[in-house]
């Protein structure tokens, strides 16, 4: 009952969350200069005022600020995120479209970089001052430095042109014929090296973390008496040491989301992947602002749901956490 | 009869920033089946040290054995594999800590930590396992253990985690429990509780006790022997009776008369509380060829200071590591 009581606070605070994102999302949009009625004009080669003010008043750009907000978020409410005249549709199912994409590249991304930073970690924290242990040091230091299109474009060169062994861009080979299986193949090849991309940011902060977590909880009393106990090796790292080691992990898990989803934006434009980042970067450079509006409720949704989610993983790894708020 | 274990010449080594330093020098020591001794003295004497080695659970790295034997039931352990002393750890030798509020992992229930030491050695199942562990808080006099064994450490008091660890390290009745000071950290009726059970439980089992503390009352409690440490050396070794009634080191008698003592009337002229004065030589002090009490002891004279007092014997169960243990 306890737990029931904090998951419906913590969903209650999440919608007054995205309620704020959106009011200050509109506010910014609507601060910024500019507005469709350029583009529509710049398109048709030029306008007048006249012409500019009926293209206002037709799309409702000419009434107060606070009824354009207010019919906004009674629209949001019902999912119906306007319509994006740029890309002529709604914008609903332009974003639905694209979505999975970013999904697919984005959880994949994260759980790469938390499997592979959580491994050299652990190996890394058995044997501190070992060779192993600052080569990991070098790679994180390396990958969270290095700029993610920069990276990007090295493997794409490398991997790519030079050495062909991955696909230069996109998400599939729409000439390629076959099954279920030959399809899911096409697409996993198209995904390793954004994967890797992505993920090396992450990968560097999550091995810095979990090394740093695991050498407490190797260090600590509990692990003396799992030691005492005559456990073997395995079970007194494993069992003892990392599932405690794992809670800082989530927690930054969680926190990584909103820069996992800004990282796609960069990632999906260096290899066309059709996904939210290439529309969010094309429907800026449009100012088509329902479409950018959209994709911004979009990622704060995706955000506060994974940040819901982490805190439901944190309950489960950590009994201490139960039922508090 | 054998004794049940037995320390010879042992010398452990540390590696600190300024060299590696005899944290113990040249231990002799012996337990009987069924036996409980103490080991007296201040922090930083090699107390604790001497547990870990018998444990084999030196700091990785930084602790070693450099010469000297550790025989259990005629066992050499100095020499004995990793697999080898798992097997021996928490099951024949066991070992409870001063820690009892960070001695349990925080993300298991207690259930899980006793049932899984019964698994590791005994070759119980999960069922037969967790049976046992809702017998082991029970002996261990936890109330309504059924619903206890599903807690997490986190939901217990100090005194009860202390008496998990304890069910923990009792669990495969060991023929040694190592109790590195289990009360330092708990209220004193809790102390009173802790002490009673583990007498009760060495009653039941025969389990041998070697008993770390720096409380007189607690050896004179536990044990039938004490062995006072000072700077990695053993200082006296003796029936606790005779040691207190009288020390024939001047250290012991030091530490004796630091217990304060409670008056049958408050009206009373109080004594002041004494106190050993000067503090326990650093490591780098340690390995001199000299009595490295001296420059505490009221005692002391140039010979102190030229060379290592012997251990010295006093009938067949005492010894004194003083050159002037026999004028005390």
């Amino acid at each position: 009952m306890n737990a029931l009581r904090v998951t419906t606070t913590r969903i209650f605070y999440a919608v007054l969350l995205l309620l704020a994102v959106l009011v200050l999302n509109f506010t910014m949009m609507h601060l910024a200069p500019g507005d469709v009625a350029d583009t529509i004009a710049q398109s048709m080669g030029g306008a007048d005022e006249e012409t500019m003010a009926q293209i206002r008043a037709d799309y409702g750009l000419d009434k107060p600020f606070i009824v354009q907000l207010g019919s906004y978020l009674g629209r949001v409410i019902r999912f119906d995120l306007g319509y994006s005249f740029y890309y002529n549709q709604p914008v609903t199912s332009l974003i639905l479209q694209r979505l999975p994409a970013t999904l697919l590249l984005v959880f994949t991304a994260q759980l790469f970089a938390m499997i592979v930073g959580v491994v050299l970690g652990v190996i890394s924290a058995r044997r501190p001052n070992g060779i192993l242990s600052h080569f990991v040091t070098f790679i994180s230091l390396f990958g969270y430095s290095a700029p993610v299109f920069w990276t990007g474009i090295l493997l794409l060169i490398a991997f790519s042109l030079k050495i062909q062994w991955f696909p230069v861009a996109g998400m599939r080979d729409v000439t390629l014929e076959g099954g279920f299986w030959v399809q899911t193949l096409d697409i996993i090849r198209h995904m390793v090296l954004p994967t890797i991309t992505l993920g090396s940011i992450f990968l560097a902060l999550y091995s810095r973390l979990s090394r740093a977590s695991m050498m407490e909880t190797l260090g600590s009393d509990y692990v003396r008496t799992a030691k005492a106990k005559g456990l073997t090796e395995r079970e007194v790292v494993y069992k003892h040491a990392l599932k405690n080691a794992l809670s800082p992990v989530i927690t930054l898990a969680g926190l990584q989301f909103s820069a996992v989803i800004s990282g796609a934006v960069l990632v999906e434009t260096v290899f066309a992947w059709p996904g939210l980042g290439t529309l969010a970067f094309q429907s800026i450079l449009a100012r088509d602002t329902p479409t950018i509006l959209g994709i911004l409720f979009f990622s704060a949704l995706m955000v506060i749901v994974g940040n819901l989610l982490t805190d439901f993983v944190l309950r489960l790894v950590d009994p201490r956490l139960k039922g508090r708020a | 009869m054998a004794p049940l274990l037995k320390v010879e010449n042992l010398r452990i080594e540390l590696a600190t920033r300024a060299g590696v330093a005899p944290v113990i020098d040249n231990l002799n020591l012996e337990l009987a089946h069924g036996e409980s001794i103490s080991f007296v003295g201040e922090s930083g004497c090699g107390k604790s040290m001497t547990a870990l080695a018998i444990m084999g659970l030196l700091p990785e790295g930084i602790g070693r054995v450099a010469s000297g034997s550790i025989q259990f039931d005629g066992e050499e352990l100095t020499t004995a594999s990793p697999r080898r002393l798992r097997q021996i750890r928490g099951n024949e030798i066991s070992m409870i800590f001063q820690e009892p509020m960070t001695s349990l992992n925080p993300v298991y229930t207690v259930g899980e930590q006793i049932a899984e030491v019964l698994r590791a050695h005994q070759g119980l199942g999960q069922k037969a396992a967790w049976a046992q562990a809702i017998e082991l808080l029970d002996a261990v006099q936890i109330p309504n253990p059924k619903s206890r064994v599903e807690a997490y450490p986190f939901q217990m008091s100090g005194g009860q985690r202390q008496r998990v660890m304890i069910a923990i390290a009792l669990a495969c009745t060991p023929k040694i429990l190592i109790a590195d000071e289990p009360t330092t950290a708990l209220d004193v009726t809790v102390q009173a509780q802790i002490f009673d059970l583990l007498r009760d439980l060495r009653a039941q089992t025969g389990t041998s006790i070697i008993m770390i503390t720096h409380d007189m009352g607690a050896v004179a409690e536990m044990s039938e022997r004490m062995i006072v440490m000072y700077a990695g050396r053993k200082a006296e070794e003796g029936p606790v009776d005779q040691v207190i009634t009288h020390a024939r080191h001047p250290y012991t008698s030091g530490l004796i008369s630091c217990v304060p003592h409670i008056m049958a009337n408050l009206t009373e002229e109080r004594h002041d509380l004494t106190e050993v004065p000067g503090i326990v030589p650093g490591l780098s002090e340690f390995g001199q060829d000299l009595c490295l009490f001296a420059p505490r002891c009221p005692r002391a004279s140039d010979k102190c200071l030229s060379a290592r007092p012997p251990d010295v014997p006093f009938g067949s169960a005492r010894s004194s590591a003083c050159w002037h243990a026999e004028d005390l």
